[in-house]
């Protein structure tokens, strides 16, 4: 019945799936690390650390709630500062998430499939650390709600022309329609751990979560029908939120922000960081939990190369500003191309060049793209080179615009960088729990990629 | 229990499958013999098994049409009424209906209405949560979430014979048929 015959003699490459699964091999390795798996000493260690981490925040943003962003490093001329920069830099890291689960999904791309759940969830953890810093950047965080439009005694309503306004809904909606989509990618999968639990209250609990699904054929095509929607829907949703977040800058007219580049330049950059941090995660979370049948080298080979395509598109970017800059005559863009190179933050744009463009280079050797102890390095120069490419965009810009007697600098307090460390923090405390509460790859899908569920394909062969 | 039931504390019988490819053909048999009130159980999504139990109306895309459409328009009737009538502010006389400025937000409106809408509606057309089902009844059925294949033919179906369905099913070879108790 199922045989290799099935496999098409053109697809030679590794495969997405190691031989010799079936379907229950495949429910019981990965519901097991949730449901039978002991905890070890190496996740309580590692647990109190990242969750120390995000104690951290907690008392950063205590005091800061207390004093105000006064305890920041911003100031007029730079009053942005790391708030901005790890706002976008984190959503951008949550941009692979949805790209892996949505327009690989519409792309028929099935090598998704082992790694959309945690790349989702990676999505949601992403958004939830970003939001917190535009948040608390208002300085009266307790007042967040009067961002959205609601009725009030004030008789006041936000300007629906402000890109910090259209930030607003862009972020709230990727956040809902990214939780969305991971919930009803789990549901199949949650009553599969209902049905395999022997403790009823864990029963109960994710029998609460799974509704009640029982693999219902008219219930299935509901689902597929339901999942390709918002797959469709969250496609143009994740090009749509970076776009945003740039617009925040390129509808400012301060020189460096000003370029229509910024969407295309933004969104690729997004996608960049985002598949270093799915690999800065998939690469450990595979040997830790002998995943390494279902997330094989291809999928860690195909993840570098979607790096090098988008960090090429990023480079493009660089170059087009840097032209811009001569082109356009604009004594003030030539002067921000000038100060880049040769001013007080130069050796930070040097490291972001070398980051972000050198570096990533080596990822054209396959010898790079299928060593993990390499490509983890790289995803993590990736990750800094594209911090770097933020605070390069937000103080840069920020500390030399048109008046002299209005140029600044920047220092970052250490109550910017407990925030900072915070966030990750809590964005590892979430992927610690996660990793052991919840499938971290798709159980149902993985199933259809074994050849046994192909009926058609499968009657053909028998013919 | 009793044999002659065809509607009561029977809620209907169910044959087991090793394979998605026997429970679809068992499926398509099993239509064509007349049985109307039949569903089908499997692990994961399979092709075609929705159309051989002869399930065709699925009004998913209809929803998620109408979330659409609800967010699109309300989103911009919204920014309409504030920027136009409610609370206009001039900045240095340019239009008050900015259209272009309100793209942004009613397009994340439509999706935000749209996405929720098929989340939602996929949930409340399958019956859902609906966490006690008779299906539920029948010890194997556990493994329908692992790696087994169920077909059921409801005791509601006007063909429903409690003999003579139960030879039925027998004859598609299944690896056992049982009785659910409703």
């Amino acid at each position: 019945m199922a045989t290799n015959t099935q496999i098409p003699v053109a697809d030679r490459r590794v495969p997405v799936i190691a031989p010799g699964h079936t379907f229950s091999t495949i429910t019981e390795k990965i519901s097991n690390i949730v449901l039978s798996r002991p905890i070890s000493l190496g996740w309580i260690l590692g647990f109190l650390i990242v969750f120390s981490m995000m104690n951290m925040l907690m008392m950063a943003l205590g005091y800061l709630f207390i004093k105000g962003t006064g305890i920041w490093g911003i100031n007029i001329p730079i009053g942005w500062g790391f708030a901005i920069v790890n706002f976008v830099w984190w959503i951008g890291i949550g941009h692979a998430g949805t790209l892996i689960s949505a327009i690989l999904c519409l792309l028929r791309q099935t090598w998704r499939n082992s790694i959309n759940r945690f790349a989702e969830a990676m999505t949601l953890f992403a958004v939830a650390c970003a939001g917190i810093f535009p948040l608390a950047h208002t300085g009266r965080p307790w007042l967040a709600y009067w961002l959205f439009p609601y009725p009030n005694t004030m008789q006041y309503w936000p300007n629906f022309r402000s890109p910090l306004v259209w930030d607003v809904f862009a972020v709230s909606t990727y956040f809902t329609i990214s939780l969305v989509f991971w919930f009803v990618g789990l549901i199949p999968d949650l009553a599969s751990l209902r049905d395999r639990t022997e403790n009823i209250w864990v029963q109960r609990i994710y029998g609460l979560l799974a509704m009640g699904w029982r693999g219902s054929a008219r219930h299935w095509h509901r689902y597929e029908t339901a999942y390709l929607l918002l797959a469709g829907l969250a496609t143009p949703l994740v090009l749509s939120v970076h776009t945003v977040v740039s617009f925040d800058f390129a509808v400012g007219i301060v020189p460096g922000w000003h370029t229509t580049i910024f969407p295309p330049y933004f969104v690729a950059g997004a996608i960049y960081s985002g598949f270093a941090m799915v690999l800065c995660l998939a690469i450990p979370i595979r040997a830790i939990y002998g995943l390494k049948d279902f997330i094989t080298e291809r999928h860690l080979e195909n993840a570098a190369k979607v790096m090098l395509a988008t960090g090429l598109i990023v480079a493009y970017g660089y170059g087009m500003e840097a032209f811009m800059g001569w082109y356009s005559g604009s004594q003030f863009d030539s002067f921000l191309l000038w100060n880049r190179l040769h001013g007080p933050y130069r050796l930070l744009y040097m490291a972001l060049l070398g980051c972000n463009i050198f570096i990533p280079q080596v990822l054209w050797l396959k010898k790079f793209r299928v060593s993990t102890g390499w490509l983890w390095l790289i995803s993590f120069v990736v990750l800094v080179g594209m911090w770097l490419e933020r605070f390069i965009i937000v103080v840069v810009s920020l500390s030399r615009d048109f008046l002299t007697s209005s140029w600044g600098q920047y220092y970052p307090t250490k109550w910017d960088w407990m925030t900072f460390a915070g966030t990750i923090g809590m964005f590892l405390t979430a992927m610690w729990l996660f990793v052991r509460i919840l499938p971290m790859i798709s159980i149902f899908e993985l199933r259809t990629l074994l050849p046994e569920s192909q009926v058609h394909e499968a009657a053909e062969v028998k013919q | 229990m009793s044999d002659f039931s065809g509607n009561g504390p029977i809620y209907g019988l169910m044959a087991e499958f090793d394979s998605a490819q026997e429970l679809v053909a068992a499926a398509h048999k099993t239509h064509e013999a007349g049985y109307q009130k039949i569903d089908a159980y499997s692990p994961f999504p399979i092709e075609g098994l929705a159309e051989a139990i002869g399930f065709h109306s699925n009004r998913v895309p209809l929803v998620v049409l109408i979330g659409g459409l609800i967010g699109g328009i309300s989103a911009y009737a919204l920014q309409y009424w504030v920027a136009v009538i409610t609370y206009p502010v001039n900045v240095g006389g340019r239009p008050y209906h900015s259209w272009p400025s309100f793209i942004i937000v009613t397009f994340e409106l439509t999706i935000l209405f749209a996405g929720l809408s098929s989340a939602i509606g996929m949930i409340v057309l399958n019956g859902l949560p609906m966490p006690y089902h008779p299906v539920f009844n029948v010890p194997e059925f556990a493994k329908a979430s692992e790696n087994k294949f169920f077909l059921i033919v409801f005791s509601s179906d006007p063909k429903y014979d409690a003999n003579r369905t139960r030879s039925f099913l027998t004859e598609l070879a299944p690896r056992m048929v049982a009785e659910v108790p409703s």
